[in-house]
């Protein structure tokens, strides 16, 4: 019998194998498999969601079923750059809701939405764990700090005009960032290939890779 | 004024904190050399017990006692529970991205105390950078030996990995934290039976906050009885606060409990900004009921919060000056539980969209006096009694959690509710 993922890339049937021999039990896999599907296939498809049942040993079932129960497995296409909004407590003191209201008239869409160009999609988030640099925002899941409205206008108009290759937080918090919850220390050199937390050898990149 | 003890290295050291180099410069991993050399794992679990650390993921319970409760059977595990996602809150952010060595260090000792061999970090899914940087700091771990095999030619062997989260809240609860790691969706489980039994794979299981387990290094090389002597006696040793808000300086403090608020809002974070009045702040995240100005010169500790009918938590201080739409905040902090209950619970699934639904009636100005009513008559159905510590008749205190911004508002900003209400709407109008 053929692998589930013959037709997945290289580096991500090796990810893959990497996952099932790090857990004692190979279920524990099922999140992480469920991100390098989603590179695979752009996002969570029924397809990706079998195929990771399968490598596991589970139903397809089982496996939908975690993934519609957690925020980031996206089961519909989402713009290549994916722009998340705080509007929890702190960011919403400090402007979190208008950011938002920037970022989507930038972009022409509703919150959820998808601008025409594919590009990018905006969407409202809950706390992301940068309340003392709000309002936060985050592209690809890299952080950006201190955002404001104007600012926001200016990231969107940006990440469709230059279209990165990897987003890097450094890169925009200077851009685009203010105040910041605590000093970043070195800038960081990996960032995210695609709208999937950029973490492991598969699914970020460092710059100019 | 102590010294800092999580906070010293990354303080000294601003760009390169997080890196191996730097780390063994500041003295990194000699008390682990010392301690696999010198120390039983009893001994270190004394150390510990003596330290009377109080968790820092929210809930307060003693670290050496927990672990204390560990049942004594192999395979073990132990978990660092590094989901922070209570709104205001971003301290483990910080300790993950500009100390992991510490926080590995710290793991290596427990786990050497606790007879563990296998231990995972759990970040939350909207942490890549902090993970890629722990990820990188337990590779040069294991490249100096200080995991893997045989530690140190301890005899003593450990392995640690990296677990990334998909983006749910609920996931901060212990028990969801292990479903969501054994890879099922992150839904708390009925205790008893306590992880301490029946965690991770039905096998005995520690889960420790991010921070609590960074203090362990310390404790260790400094003694447990030199950590109970900082602070407050029941409060003891030196914690991360998280200011938010509006505040002049917000950030991530690592202070001494048993100051005054007052002193914490005004001194170390800088006062409100454009010198504007204070009206109430959120005293532990999200879930904690909040204070006004009349508690400004209570103390901090957990007991203190406690007799104001509130809590330390997560030790996220959102601050809310004289400008603040009390309505709309209290509707974001009820929008996010709505948001993130898990839906195992009807008084909690139900409840809590109840909640937001009125809300958003009130702030649309469609409400009707008796709304006022209807939010505490739903709250009162999530959480019996309205009482502190909360009566729970949910599997996990997500539930009660959001009935603490409707509760601070009916009792401190009655009005406020009252002038949403439009006047034909009002009884005996
Ligand atoms: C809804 C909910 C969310 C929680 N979120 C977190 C969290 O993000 N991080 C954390 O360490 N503890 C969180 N906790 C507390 C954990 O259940 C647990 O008590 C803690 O991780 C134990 O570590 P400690 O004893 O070192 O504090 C949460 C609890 C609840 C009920
Ligand atoms: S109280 Fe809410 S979040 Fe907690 S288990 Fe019940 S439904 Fe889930
Ligand atoms: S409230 Fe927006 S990052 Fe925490």
């Amino acid at each position: 019998m053929s692998s589930p993922i013959a037709t997945w890339s290289a580096e991500g049937q090796e990810r893959a194998q990497q996952l099932l021999a790090l857990y004692p039990d190979k279920r524990s896999a099922v999140m992480p498999l469920l991100y390098v599907a989603s590179l695979e296939h752009g996002h969570v498809t029924n397809e990706g969601m079998q195929q990771v049942a399968e490598l596991i040993g589970v139903t397809a079932t089982q496996v939908r079923s975690v993934a519609t129960f957690y925020t980031m497995y996206k089961h519909e296409p989402v713009g290549r750059y994916l722009v998340s909004v705080c509007t929890s407590i702190s960011c919403h003191l400090l402007g979190g809701d208008e950011v938002l209201d920037a970022a989507c008239g930038a972009a022409g869409v509703e919150v959820g939405g998808t601008s025409e160009d594919d590009l990018v999609t905006v969407e409202r988030v809950e706390c992301i764990g940068a309340c003392g640099g709000a309002p936060a925002v985050q592209v690809n899941y890299e952080l950006i700090e201190g955002v404001t409205d104007i600012k926001a206008i200016d990231l969107i108009d940006w990440l469709r005009n230059t279209t990165p290759e990897v987003v890097l937080a450094d890169e925009l918090q200077q851009l685009f960032g203010g105040q910041k919850s605590f000093d970043w220390g070195v800038p960081e050199p990996d960032g995210a290939i695609a709208p999937v937390p950029a973490f492991g050898p598969y699914g970020s990149a460092e710059e100019g890779r | 004024m102590t010294d800092p003890i999580l906070t010293a290295r990354m303080e000294a050291n601003r760009t390169d904190s997080n890196t191996i180099d730097r780390y063994l410069e500041t003295g990194g991993y000699e008390v682990l050399k010392n301690a696999l050399a010198s120390m039983t794992p009893e001994q270190i679990a004394e150390e510990v017990k003596a330290s009377n650390m109080r968790g820092r993921g929210g809930a307060g319970f003693p670290m050496g006692v927990k672990w204390g409760f560990l049942a004594d059977s192999d395979p073990k595990y132990l978990v660092i529970n590094g989901d922070e996602s209570e709104p205001g809150t971003f301290k483990d952010r910080q300790l993950l991205e500009r100390d992991p060595h510490q926080l590995i260090e710290g793991i290596v000792l427990a786990s050497y105390a606790l007879g563990v061999n296998r231990a995972f970090i759990y970040i939350r899914g909207e942490y890549p950078k902090p993970a890629r940087r722990v990820q990188r700091a337990i590779d040069e771990a294991y490249e100096k030996g200080f995991l893997g095999d045989d530690i140190l030619r301890s005899g003593f062997s450990l392995e640690v990995s990296v677990h990334l989260g998909g983006g749910a809240y609920i996931c901060g609860e212990e028990t969801a934290l292990l479903n969501s790691l054994e890879g099922r969706r992150g839904e708390p489980r009925l205790k008893p039976p306590f992880p301490a039994v029946e965690g991770l794979y039905a096998r005995p299981t520690i889960v420790n906050n991010v921070e609590s387990i960074s203090n362990v290094p310390w404790i260790v090389a400094n003694g447990g009885t030199s950590y109970a002597a900082i602070g407050p006696e029941r409060s003891a040793g030196t914690r991360m606060f998280s200011l938010s808000g509006h505040v002049n300086k917000p950030g991530n403090y690592e202070i001494v409990m048993g100051m005054t608020w007052r002193d914490l809002i005004y001194d170390v974070a800088g006062g409100i900004r454009d010198d504007r009045a204070l009206k109430t702040w959120i005293p532990g995240g999200a879930s904690a009921p909040w204070l006004v100005p009349e508690h400004l010169d209570a103390p901090l500790t957990i007991d203190d919060a406690t007799t104001l009918g509130t809590m330390l938590g997560s030790g996220a201080v959102v601050v809310m000056d004289e400008t603040t739409d009390v309505v709309k905040a209290a509707h974001s902090i009820v929008r996010f539980f709505a948001h993130e209950s898990c839906g195992q619970c009807t008084p909690c699934r139900e409840g809590t969209k109840w909640l937001q639904d009125i809300l958003e009636r009130i702030l649309r100005g469609e409400g009707r006096e008796k709304d006022i009513d209807l939010l505490l008559d739903v709250s009162d159905n999530i959480s019996p009694g309205l009482t502190w510590p909360p009566a729970m008749t949910t599997i996990c205190p997500l539930g009660p959690s959001a009935t603490a911004p409707i509760l601070s508002i009916t009792r401190y900003f009655l009005d406020e509710v009252k002038a949403y209400i439009p006047v034909s709407e009002v009884a005996g109008v």
